[in-house]
This record gives structure tokens, sequence and C-alpha cells, in this order.
């Protein structure tokens, strides 16, 4: 039985001089795992700011079940800008993201930040300042800070994009879990074609005025690129 | 030592100094985070235009700093949304603002006894009066940092994630700038206006190679703060020589020490 979480139809967005979607449709169920894929520019970033209201769409609608209110969003994004001489230790960079008014953290929160910790194999080096640690555990640690609200929906912005081989597929390993047993709706961007094909359930293949969406099981790699137009698989 | 405390400008000394210090080492941490130390610096010397206006006018010189300092911050701010053009517009409204500060002493037929107190600070010249001030704006400063504590947190310390996740960001920016103008004001009373962005920065900056959560760099760079200003004033009261040398020689020792250690600790 799949629930639906999102539904995206006919919508249109376009900025002055700029049509970037004509009736563009697709939807995701609860438990989804989303691989959108297409070049640079065709409005994939445009699309998660859509997803998250920032940007009003001039046609069509997102429907969101229940409601937009009820479903909460965790977010990594392509870039940060964190250096050698980052401070803050892991736990303390992945509590950023915890809403609550104290400035202390309540005994929930701590078990949030605990669980976030674990299911991204961190808790051995929560006291390790972020900036001293390696890049796939920085990557673990932004997408733990994005999981530790517990969000129903959780957008991977090119996040395997700076990553070795070996990193995306263990970054893409805890995502599949988080998916698999936390029934985290993903939606993963990415120009990586194997490694949608690898984890995704379903692909939106996005080309300049047109897009594709349908199931990654009836594809295979080529044929994703061929429906995307990626050059560098 | 205690022949010092029977003295009451030197006991109104301690007790500005130490609500100084606190409220210095807690907004400095936000300040070091969000790179802001450049702009610190610029508040100081609006903050002694304002004080020469607030002289001018008739006022006392903490209001004079407070309306200069509030609104050039809130006028900073949104001009250094773009971090490019952010040290040339600093540089630009700094040199306004020395130039304003001289004028509006000369206007005010004050003599150069006067500008040197106010650029470099004075124990003697805290009463009573003063003490109340700053405790009641330094209060404010705390309060709405409590209030504005995680927010607050998230943006300086992870900006891109805070964006994204919906964080009412450039509001923030906004009610912590006023917040260093309050500080900046505040601090001045005793560091003078021209090395108040010491306070503002080395402790802050000295406490994150230390400590790695911002609750602990709070408490340490208050500590850092506080010992500078408590030695500080006791070491001006021995010597009779001015207050800020001492402070600024015992924050410059902490942040070098930091260094230091995390060049022996960590090797970079």
């Amino acid at each position: 039985m799949t629930e639906p979480l999102i539904a995206v139809q006919h919508l249109g967005i376009a900025f002055p001089n700029n049509q970037v979607f004509k009736d563009l449709n697709f939807d995701m169920q609860r438990g989804d795992f989303l691989a959108v894929i297409g070049e640079n520019g065709v409005g994939k970033t445009t699309l998660i700011r859509a997803l998250l209201g920032l940007v009003k769409p001039v046609a069509g609608q997102i429907r969101y079940y229940p409601n937009k209110k009820a479903i909460k969003v965790g977010y990594v994004p392509q870039f940060r800008n964190l250096d050698q001489e980052y401070p803050l230790t892991i736990e303390d960079f992945v509590s950023l993201n915890l809403r609550g008014w104290r400035p202390w953290l309540s005994k929930a929160e701590r078990r949030q930040v605990d669980t976030a910790l674990a299911v991204t194999n961190l808790k051995k080096i929560r006291q390790r300042p972020l900036g001293m640690a390696s890049g796939g555990e920085k990557q673990r640690a932004y997408l733990a800070q994005a999981i530790v609200q517990e969000p129903q929906l959780l957008i991977l912005d090119e996040s395997t994009a700076s990553l070795d081989n070996e990193m995306k597929y263990e970054l893409l390993d805890l995502v599949e879990n988080l998916n698999q047993t936390s029934a985290i709706t993903v939606f993963f961007v990415t120009h990586d074609l194997p490694l949608a094909k690898r984890y995704a359930k379903h692909y939106l293949a996005l080309r300049p005025g047109q897009q594709e969406f349908g199931q990654v099981a009836d594809m295979s790699v080529e044929q994703l690129k061929e429906a995307s137009n990626v050059s560098n698989v | 030592m205690l022949a010092m405390f029977s003295l009451a400008f030197m006991r109104n000394a301690y007790l500005a100094g130490t609500f100084i210090a606190i409220i210095c080492g807690t907004i400095g941490v936000f300040v070091i985070a969000r790179n802001l130390s450049f702009l610190t610096h610029t508040l100081s010397e609006i903050g002694f235009a304002g004080a020469a206006f607030g002289i001018f006018m008739g006022w006392t010189a903490l209001s004079g700093m407070l309306i200069f300092t509030v609104i050039s911050s809130v006028i900073v701010g949104q001009m250094s949304v773009k971090q490019s053009r952010r040290e040339a517009s600093i540089s630009a409204i700094s040199a306004l603002f020395i130039g304003l500060g001289i004028l509006f002493l000369s206007l005010s037929n004050q003599t150069s006894s006067y500008a040197t107190s106010i650029l470099f600070g004075s124990v003697i010249g805290i009463a009573a009066a003063d003490v109340v001030r700053v405790a009641v704006l330094s209060g404010i400063v705390l309060l709405v940092m409590l209030g504005l504590y995680r927010p607050l947190k998230f943006d300086s310390f992870d900006a891109i994630g805070a964006r994204v996740s919906g964080l009412w960001t450039t509001a923030i920016s906004v009610v912590f700038l006023v917040l260093v103008a309050m500080s900046v004001s505040v601090a001045a009373q005793i560091v003078g206006s021209l090395l108040i962005f010491i306070l503002l920065t080395l402790p802050a900056a000295a406490a994150r190679y230390f400590v790695h959560t911002v609750s602990k760099m709070i408490f340490l760079a208050i500590g850092f703060a506080l010992a500078g200003v408590w030695i500080g004033l006791y070491l001006s009261y021995l010597t009779n020589l001015p207050v800020s040398f001492f402070i600024a020689s015992i924050e410059c020792l902490f942040y070098f020490a930091a260094l230091t250690y995390q060049r022996v600790h960590v090797g970079s």
C-alpha cells in the first residue's frame, strides 16, 4: 500500500525571459526514493525551491498530503563553506537544526541528536571538531543535521558531487537505510546516473522544455543517460 | 588591593567592567563566527563620532553613541549583504564617521583631553549612574540573546544550513547588528571607543581554539574578557597607566597563547 506525499500537477515556473518548467507532472509516495537527473541549468534547484514553497508557480500546483505544514523537510545543500578551522564539534553542528526556544537541549532533543549520530555512524567521533573531519565525515554530518528533526522528506542536492566513489556509496547506503527503515522519502538531485540507477525507485529526467518520469527498474544507465541528456556518466 | 575598592570610582569601574566583559564575551562568539571583526572596528569609530555628537547636543556620550552605532550598523548591514562589497563599504563609512567625530568635537568646544577619554576610555569617569545604564543595557542585550539563541547560533555557525531550513536569516542579522551596536556603546565606557573591538573579538577568537561547542566558547570568552578587564583595572590602579593598554595587552596575550596552543596541539 502506498500513500501519496507530494503530487506535482501541471506545474509551470517562469522567471522573466526564462520559462523553467511547463506542465511538469510527477508524484512521490511516502517511502519513495526519487532521483532527479538532468544537466546543469535545467531547473533542478528551482524545483527544490518550488517544493519548499520559495518559488511561486505560474501555473499548476504542488499538492502535499495531508498538508504542507505537516511535512518536515531535511535538506542537504550542495555547498557548505566550512573550512579547516571550523570550530564546532560534529555533535554541536548536528544539533544546530533543532528548533526549541530554550538555549539548552531537552532530554528528547538529546535523544534525537544521538539517533541522528548513530544512523550516520558518527557516534564515535561526535566530539571531533567538524573542521578536522574528512570529506566523507563532513557529508555525513550534514546528513545527520538534516535528519535530526526527523523529517518525512529528505532532499539531497548534489550532495555526493564532491565525494570520491567509495564515499558516495557509503553515504547513499546510509540514505537507503533511512529510506527503508524510517520510511523517509528521498528526493535525490544528481548527475551521477549509476548512483541513480543503484539507489532510486523512481526517476525524473529533466531536459529543457520536457521531462520524463518513471520507474528506475525499467531503465538501464544508458537509457537514463538518454532521457536526461547527462553527458558525463 | 582592598584600598582600591574603598574608592567609589574603582568600585564603579569593576562593576561596569564586569557587565561589559559578560556581554562582550557572549556577543563576541557570534561576531567571530559571522566574520564581523572588521565591522566592530568600524562601529568603534562610529561610536566615537556618536559620543562627540552626544556631547555637542548636550546629552550623555552614551546616548549619542547608541543612536549612531545602532543606525549605522543597520545601514552597514544592508550595504554589505554582498561579501565582495563589504570591506570597501565599511571603509567608506568608517572614514565618514571619524571625520564627523572630529567635526562634532570641535563644534562642541571640547578640549582634546575629552577626545582622548572618548577614544581611549577612562576609569575615573565612571559614575554610579553610568554603572546603572551599563547594567540595564547589558541586561537587554543578554535577554534578547537568550530569546534568539538557537536561531542566532544556527545562522552564525551554518549560514547555508540555516537559510535552506527556512530560518528568517535577514531579520536575525539585523537584530544581531543592533545588539553589537549596543554592546559597542556600552563597552566604550571603559576601554574607549578605539579599543572596544578588542573585547568583542579577541576573547571569542581565542576561545574557539580551546573549546568546541558554542556554550563553552561563550563561557570561556567571558572568562578571558573578565580576566582582561579585572587584571587591567588593577594594574591601571597600581601604575596609573591607561586601563585600555593593559586590557589590550592581556587579551592579545590570550589570543597568541591560543594560536600557539593550536599549533602545538593540532599542528596547523
